[in-house]
């Protein structure tokens, strides 16, 4: 039978009594699994601060606590909580958001998540984990909860597209050697990414998709590496265009004393369209379709 | 409690209001909320924590967070008292040499967190309670927190979890100097009934005179104050108490006094008369 991410954590805690679940009454990622783990599972009702501040006294008892709630309160709401208590201290809290990004759909502004992966990684010792999709997340949450750092996760249990390769920290993972285009991508967009691929390398565009997977520690060979082969560096997040991947790679370009051509798809200093998640994609412009004619279009105009 | 015994924590508290005074030149400190807290401090970490320099690392050992971190240098003083914490180190306060600063951290042996942003501690300590309860272990908690912390909100939503999850080894003690930062809490935002407000929160509360170490006794002996409820003390204190001349002053919250003032009130807590301070007070921090 398929994994879920419940079996994870009840599989990290059937092996160590270290892990404790804890939510804010979000139960969504794992409905079945409180009764199993009584001893390890605290949901704090709907209390964001005080979830991470209790998270961060049972990591100071040596405990490896793993929050959730929705992305944009927990970040948000308990940001100060998360960066003065588990930040400061810099203890491992696993910080699990869910429905960042376009994965909020027909919420609304209050739950867009559009900012999280900047403000997470603005704090010293945060990490940030921004799996492709549910294959992509399981394959990494083991290196990510017994991680001795915090970390931010967007949770992301979409079906995947394709097969993922071994993850490893600080490690992105690439599909392709083209050298037309580039395209990377953290999170959910990965598959509308992964689409537009195909559809370019039907017009005989060669494409090379980076999976980011983890915007922090950032990949910077492999970007780097991207950026002296290709011609068009394509950068595609559910997130606003300020502090998320389009500045990591501009952070990673004046490092290294580097230019290049970039096509950014994100949000440009607004909210998107609350719809249902196709539609959003239709509307906003990220469909893998409508990226792909994009960059064509920028190729064409060179 | 013995006249021997009560002789000497008051020779103690003598000792840290002399600390928290010579803290308080040279850079400053937030003195007034230092000199409410010291007796409840010195009465704590000497007659109720079962904890010590040898078992500072012990998991069985009792907690103590300051959860209204400003008033650090009456922590400072009790772990030199203690024999913690060198005397000559806080000639470093505020010296880029040491870790002595106007709010505590880690780096001090004794601190188990830092503190400073208002409405932080009492959730962390309620994790440690949280998971002394699951070991079955019998450690105390006790977290201070200020009046005017209790705005924030953070304090009540804590409250709300740590009763909903019965945190009976958990004790909040309010240093009640009826003071926030500049304004008398009355004034701003009032409390009362305090008691009241956190019963009504599932706690059980109990009020006592914050300066006096018989009535501290009798009331923290009783500690848990009711099985399956969080325990509150409100300590009575007076902001300032030692020295006449800052007492219950709302301009005496941040000070940075000159080295002539110091002296003078290191006399003045020794009977003589009140100080004429000349500084500035220094109103935001």
């Amino acid at each position: 039978m398929k994994m879920t991410y419940a079996d994870i954590l009840l599989d990290l805690i059937n092996k160590d009594d270290r892990y404790m679940i804890m939510t804010s009454e979000n139960r969504a990622a794992f409905r079945n699994l409180p009764p199993l783990i009584k001893n390890n599972f605290i949901d704090t009702g709907i209390t964001e601060q005080t979830m991470i501040g209790m998270a961060a006294g049972l990591a100071l008892r040596g405990r490896t606590p793993i929050v959730h709630a929705l992305a944009t309160f927990l970040t948000m709401r308990a940001f100060e909580f998360i960066r003065s208590d588990v930040g400061i201290a810099n203890l491992p809290v696993k910080i699990v958001g869910a429905v960042p990004g376009f994965l909020s759909d027909g919420n609304g502004p209050t739950h867009q998540a559009l900012e999280d992966v900047s403000i997470m990684r603005g704090i010293p010792p945060m990490n940030v984990f921004c799996p492709a999709d549910e294959e992509d997340m399981l394959k990494g949450l083991k290196s990510v909860f017994t991680h001795p750092a915090p970390f931010y996760i967007r949770y992301n249990p979409t079906e995947a597209l394709v097969e993922h390769s071994k993850f490893e920290i600080g490690k992105a993972e690439v599909f392709g050697e083209g050298t037309d285009v580039a395209i990377l991508v953290y999170g959910f967009l990965f598959g509308e990414a992964f689409k537009a691929k195909e559809i370019l390398e039907s017009k005989a565009i060669s494409v090379r998709l980076i999976n980011i997977r983890t915007p922090k520690p950032v990949d910077e060979e492999t970007i780097l590496k991207a950026v002296d082969e290709c011609k068009l560096i394509v950068t595609v997040e559910d997130h606003f265009i300020t502090g998320g991947l389009y500045t990591i790679l501009a952070e990673v370009l004046l490092r290294n004393r580097k230019t290049a051509n970039v096509l950014p798809f994100a949000l440009m200093n607004k909210w998107f369209k609350p719809a249902l998640l196709n539609d959003v994609l239709q509307y906003e412009r990220f469909a893998g379709e409508l990226m792909a004619k994009r960059i064509l279009e920028t190729i064409a105009h060179g | 409690m013995k006249k021997q015994k009560l002789l000497e924590l008051g020779q103690t508290s003598l000792r840290v209001r002399e600390h928290i005074i010579r803290l308080s030149g040279n850079g400053g400190c937030f003195i007034g909320a230092s000199l409410s807290c010291a007796d409840l401090i010195v009465y704590l970490y000497k007659e109720f924590l079962n904890v010590s320099k040898e078992n500072l690392k012990d998991p069985k050992r009792d907690y103590f967070f300051l959860s209204k971190g400003h008033d650090v240098p009456a922590l400072y003083g009790t772990y030199v008292e203690l024999g913690w914490l060198e005397e000559e180190r806080l000639k470093n306060h505020l010296k880029t040499n040491d870790f002595i600063y106007w709010h505590p951290n880690r780096n001090i042996p004794g601190i188990e967190f830092h503190s400073g942003s208002l409405g932080h501690n009492l959730s962390v300590a309620m994790g440690v309670a949280m998971d002394c309860k699951l070991r079955k272990q019998k450690n105390k908690i006790v977290v201070v927190v200020g009046d005017g912390e209790l705005n924030e909100g953070s304090m009540w939503e804590a409250l709300l979890v740590a009763s909903a999850y019965k945190l009976d080894n958990l004790l909040i003690v309010v240093d009640r100097n009826q003071f926030q930062a500049n304004i008398q809490t009355e004034d701003l935002i009032p409390l009362k009934p305090l008691a009241k407000k956190f019963e009504t929160f599932g706690c059980k509360a109990k009020k006592v005179n914050g300066h006096n170490f018989e009535k501290m006794d009798e009331i923290f002996k009783k500690f848990p104050f009711e099985k399956g409820k969080v325990s509150v003390v409100i300590a009575e204190t007076v902001r300032g108490k030692g020295l006449p001349s800052i007492e219950k002053r709302a301009d005496r919250w941040f000070v940075n006094f000159k080295e002539e003032e110091i002296e003078q009130l290191l006399k003045e807590l020794h009977g003589a008369k009140k100080t004429k301070l000349t500084s500035e007070t220094i109103v935001v921090r």
